[in-house]
C-alpha cells in the first residue's frame, strides 16, 4: 500500500501538479517542508526587526511611510507561511515554541546589526534581492499552499527591493559622507547576502531530496550565481563597489566568477554566535509574553459576546 | 507556553464587486469581527478586493482527494455536455 501511494505521489510530482494538504505524501516530505516553510516564516517575522529599528529614525516623512509598509508586509508573509506550514499538521504555538527553544532557524542574514540609514538601502536592495531570486524560484515548489503563498509574496516584494536600491542611489550620489556609509553597508552586506542561499552543492544536507521532491527547483550555486550576475550591473549603474577583487565577468561562461565565501563565519552565526541572535530571539519572546494579554482579553470578550446571545 | 491559539478561519475575497470570491489564504481570530479586520489587513493591502468573506475553516467540507476519480466519474462520459458534441451546418450562424 505505502510503495504504491509513493509511487502515484512521485508521479504526482513528476508530472508538475502540486501536492495539496490532504493528499498522501511521505513523512519525510511532510518533515522536510515544516522545517522549511517554518524556517521561511520566522525568517519574515525575525527581520522585521533589523528594519524597525530605523523606522524611528528615518530621514523624511516619505522614508517612514515606506519603511513602515515595508516592515508590516514582512509581518503578513510570516504569516502566509505560517499559514501555509499549519496546513500541514503543526500548530502556530508549536511553530512558536520551536523558534522560541531555538529547535528552528531563521534566515541567518537577520542577526546581523544595521549601523545606519544605508543599512536600509543594502537590506531592501541586497537581502530582499536575494529573497527574490530564492522566492521566484520556489514559486513552483511541489507544495500547493507553499507555492500560493510564495505567488503572493513575489508580488507584494518587488517594491521592497525598489526602495532599497533607490535609497542607495540616492546617497551613492550624496555628500562625500552619504557615499562612503553607502559603500560601508554594501561591503558588511555583501557577503552574508551571498551565504543566504545556503551552503554549496556539495555540501547541502538537505538538498537531494528537495530536488527529487521538487520542493527546491533550483541549487543554491545556480540562484547565487543568478543574484550575482543581477546585482554587479546595478552596482556599477549607481557607482558602488562589490567588495569582491576576485570578481569578474567570465566571458566562456557568461557568468561572473567570484571569491571564496567564508562559511566559518557563515557557520559561526548559525551557531548562535552573530551579533545580534540572543536579542532578536529575546525580542521576539518579549513580543510574544506581553502582548499575551491582547488574546487574553480577546478570548474573555468572545465567551462575554457568546454568553449574552444565549 | 501558551496554548489558546485563536481558531482558523479561511479568507475568501472579491477582487471587484460582480466577480467570484477566491479562496486567499486563512488566518487566526476569535470571533466574526477580528477575522474580517485581520483579513482586511492580511489580504488586501494593495486594494485587492471590495468585499471579504470569512468562514471557520471547521465549518468547510471537503471532498477527498483521494476519492478524486469515483467522485469525479459521472461527469466523466456525458461528452454531449459541450457544445462541441454537436454536429451543425457551417451555414447556421449564431449557435
Amino acid at each position: 500500500m505505502s510503495n504504491n501511494n509513493e509511487n502515484n505521489f512521485l508521479e504526482k510530482i513528476n508530472n508538475g501538479n502540486k501536492v495539496e494538504p490532504r493528499d498522501w505524501m511521505p513523512e519525510k516530505y511532510r518533515k522536510h517542508l515544516i522545517r522549511q516553510i517554518a524556517q521561511h516564516a520566522h525568517s519574515e517575522v525575525i527581520g522585521m526587526q533589523p528594519e524597525g529599528n530605523w523606522i524611528t529614525r528615518a530621514p523624511s516623512l516619505r522614508a517612514k511611510m515606506v519603511l513602515i509598509a515595508k516592515v508590516q508586509d514582512e509581518g503578513g508573509h510570516g504569516l502566509y507561511l505560517y499559514s501555509a506550514c499549519e496546513t500541514l499538521g503543526i500548530t502556530r504555538d508549536e511553530l512558536i515554541s520551536q523558534l522560541h527553544e531555538g529547535k528552528a532557524k531563521y534566515s541567518n542574514i537577520f542577526n546581523y546589526p544595521t549601523l545606519s540609514w544605508a543599512d536600509i538601502g543594502a537590506i531592501g536592495w541586497l537581502v530582499d534581492g536575494a529573497a527574490i531570486v530564492n522566492q521566484q524560484s520556489l514559486r513552483r515548489t511541489s507544495y500547493g499552499p507553499y507555492s500560493r503563498a510564495m505567488v503572493r509574496i513575489c508580488r507584494e516584494e518587488s517594491f521592497h527591493q525598489r526602495q532599497g536600491y533607490e535609497i542607495m542611489s540616492k546617497m551613492s550620489n550624496g555628500i562625500k559622507e552619504q557615499q562612503k556609509m553607502a559603500q560601508d553597508a554594501l561591503d558588511r552586506w555583501w557577503w552574508p547576502s551571498l551565504m543566504m542561499f545556503g551552503p554549496h552543492d556539495v555540501d547541502s544536507a538537505h538538498s537531494s531530496d528537495a530536488m527529487k521532491w521538487k520542493i527546491k527547483r533550483e541549487t543554491n550555486d545556480a540562484l547565487r550565481q543568478l543574484f550575482i550576475d543581477r546585482t554587479v550591473k546595478q552596482a556599477d549603474l549607481i557607482g558602488l563597489e562589490i567588495p569582491d577583487p576576485d570578481l569578474k565577468w567570465n566571458k566562456k561562461k557568461k557568468h561572473y566568477d567570484f571569491g571564496k565565501i567564508d562559511w566559518d563565519e557563515f557557520w559561526k552565526v548559525v551557531n548562535g554566535n552573530g551579533f545580534c541572535n540572543k536579542e532578536r530571539i529575546a525580542n521576539h519572546v518579549k513580543a510574544h509574553e506581553e502582548g499575551e494579554w491582547v488574546k487574553e482579553a480577546a478570548l474573555a470578550y468572545a465567551e462575554k459576546q457568546k454568553r449574552r446571545k444565549k | 507556553m501558551n496554548k489558546n491559539q485563536l481558531p482558523t478561519w479561511e479568507v475568501f475575497i472579491q477582487p471587484k464587486s460582480g466577480a467570484s470570491f477566491q479562496h486567499a489564504g486563512n488566518l487566526h481570530a476569535i470571533d466574526e469581527e477580528m477575522a474580517l479586520q485581520n483579513a482586511r489587513d492580511l489580504y488586501t493591502r494593495r486594494q485587492e478586493g471590495s468585499c471579504i468573506w470569512v468562514v471557520k475553516s471547521d465549518n468547510i467540507v471537503s471532498s477527498n482527494p483521494d476519492d478524486e476519480e469515483s467522485f469525479f466519474d459521472p461527469s466523466d462520459d456525458k461528452i454531449y455536455r459541450y457544445p462541441t458534441f454537436f454536429k451543425v451546418s457551417k451555414k447556421a450562424k449564431g449557435l
